[in-house]
């Protein structure tokens, strides 16, 4: 288990008061062909909390996150975002809601510069015509000039990636395509942020900035975090809530140091027995 | 040596390299958006050929409302072709995809020859035929005009893609399709959009070369020209397509002026090979750099 201590930071207070779900998964199952990916999973995200979901690799975690991103169509249950369902509504329209992510291979737009990236962000929101933005003139200067000032402002001033505005992406560090990855998602001003495995490969400074990010994004934006991870330092750290799936189910939910010490957590991280014997436990149903 | 004939061919060439340079804009658009190697690009100039002449002749309607509702019918088709045929085939293998289009490609001569027949038309002359001089060298009027033709095209393609939203979202689309698709941009109308645009364009690309050449179900081969053309260039890139247009039309024109008709494919492929040992991926093309 990797134990990166995030010890300066402090954990934040338990979630101001249980106030309504932003998103929940009901019974979301998902197979391809044989291979059930999910089974009957089903959760809740605390709207201004940071949520995440941790388990081995293969566990589901990033099937789970492609069905509530929409790339993924389960094959049962329902994903309500905002009260609504929204198991029917496409990827880019679920983004102009308010659902915005990032990848666990970095995808960003190669051939672009930092602040290219970012702008795009910004993308489904913008409603400049064509004409407009041909000729370059009233509403279609004002969001631009707006955007601009915002991007520059609040988004990348916070993430620290000032000095790299012009790069191309393509240049950068692993750490810092990360962050710039982070930095288009805030651009598409969600209401909630999927981060999958926002630290992987990260080393522990930059683990350590990632996590002070992710903490302001909660406190100062207002922006639910749902995130996948690893880093079982950091999940303690800054989670709220704590889900942990295995073989495509929840296994336990909770405050991070109830699952941590949940005894199925710890089977299923530092494997008590083998595979086959979990997977018969499983099977056998608890 | 003869300047004035030399400056003359060299006219006709950079004439037939705009023509070159406006399918080669179809076929980038299409490669650079859903990364599919169309094989069909020459038979949908083709196509839109013939709907001209189905149009013009056929239906005996003046020219003027014949080119506007070639462009929107052969639109309508490219939109129709990713629909039924491309878009089921999202996510196999690319081999696939192409061997989908080389079909594609001989069901589109089917469809023309069942209408017209496989004897090769004249399209309306409709393009003024007094003869154009630059300085003292003549340019014969067709390609010139066929040129000015592609210029404007090619100018409005570009000032369009870089202002427009729809540009932006296609030059994302580009880049990466997920982050593309979870950000707010519709891909698949995107992809829809790209052939129906470069389906347009292959509608006036054909419309040119039909009117200087004249049309018949084998004219498809002008899409292996493309071919060469959108290699040399980098398959993805727009500016890279111009540049190869023009510079594989003075090519072949002046391989076809100086050592005779047949050496001009010859010519034109073996600066293909050339192109491809030097830089394989294209004079503009894109050159990924692993992170390893």
């Amino acid at each position: 288990m990797q134990t990166t201590e995030v010890s300066n930071l402090k954990a934040p207070p338990s979630p101001q008061a249980a106030e309504r779900d932003i998103l929940s998964v009901e019974g979301l199952s998902l197979s391809f062909g044989g291979v059930k990916a999910l089974q009957h999973v089903s959760f809740n995200v605390k709207e201004g909390s940071v949520t995440s979901v941790i388990g081995p690799n293969g566990a589901g975690k990033t099937s789970l996150f492609n069905s509530i991103s929409g790339f993924y169509t389960p094959n049962e249950g329902n994903v309500n975002f905002l009260g609504k369902n929204v198991n029917k509504v496409a990827p880019p329209d679920r983004a102009e809601m308010g659902m915005a992510r990032t990848f666990q291979n970095i995808a960003l737009f190669k051939g672009m510069t930092v602040l290219d990236n970012i702008k795009l962000g910004r993308h489904a929101h913008l409603k400049t015509n064509l004409l407009e933005a041909l000729c370059y003139f009233g509403p279609a200067r004002r969001t631009e000039e707006a955007l601009r000032k915002e991007v520059e402002e609040r988004i990348i001033d916070f993430l620290e990636i000032d000095h790299i505005r012009n790069s191309s992406v393509a240049s950068l560090s692993y750490g810092l395509q990360k962050r710039v990855e982070l930095a288009r998602a805030l651009a598409m001003q969600p209401k909630i942020l999927l981060l999958d495995e926002p630290v992987a490969g990260m080393n522990r400074e930059e683990t350590e900035d990632m996590a002070r990010f992710i903490l302001d994004v909660k406190e100062e934006w207002g922006v639910t975090v749902l995130m996948v991870e690893h880093d079982m330092g950091l999940v303690m750290d800054i989670s709220d809530h704590v889900v942990c799936i295995n073989f495509g189910q929840v296994i336990t939910e909770g405050l991070p140091h109830d699952v941590q010490a949940h005894p199925d957590v710890i089977s299923a991280y530092l494997g008590s027995g083998d595979v086959a014997t979990l997977r018969k436990k499983f099977k056998a149903g608890r | 040596m003869d300047w004035l004939f030399f400056s003359e061919i060299g006219l006709a060439g950079i004439g037939t390299g705009g023509l070159y340079a406006v399918a080669g804009l179809a076929f980038v658009l299409i490669y650079k958006a859903t990364r599919v190697v169309n094989m069909a690009m020459g038979e949908l100039l083709m196509a839109g050929a013939y709907i001209f002449i189905g149009f013009s002749a056929g239906l005996a309607l003046p020219v003027w409302i014949s080119i506007p509702l070639t462009i929107l019918a052969t639109g309508l088709l490219g939109g129709v072709i990713e629909r039924t045929i491309i878009r089921p085939m999202l996510g196999e293998n690319a081999i696939s995809i192409f061997m989908v289009t080389i079909g594609l490609g001989s069901v589109l001569v089917g469809l023309v020859e069942i209408f017209w027949g496989a004897d090769p038309h004249r399209l309306v002359d409709f393009i003024p035929s007094d003869p154009i001089f630059i300085g003292e060298a003549y340019l014969s009027p067709k390609v010139g005009y066929g040129f000015a033709v592609a210029a404007v095209i090619i100018g409005l393609f570009l000032v369009v893609f870089r202002t427009w939203r729809g540009g932006v979202a296609l030059r994302a689309t580009a880049g990466d399709q997920a982050a593309a698709y979870s950000m707010g941009i519709n891909v698949p109308k995107v992809f829809s959009l790209v052939w129906v645009i470069a389906a347009m364009i292959a509608a006036i690309g054909g419309i040119l070369v039909g009117s200087i050449g004249g049309v018949s179900p084998s004219m498809g081969v002008y899409g292996l020209s493309v071919l060469v053309v959108v290699i040399i260039g980098g398959l993805d890139s727009l500016l890279g397509a111009l540049i190869a247009g023009i510079f594989v039309g003075l090519i072949e024109t002046y391989a076809g002026a100086y050592l005779g008709g047949e050496y001009k494919m010859l010519a034109t492929f073996s600066l293909l090979v050339l192109i491809l040992v030097v830089r394989p991926y294209g004079l503009f093309g894109t050159h990924e750099i692993e992170r390893l």
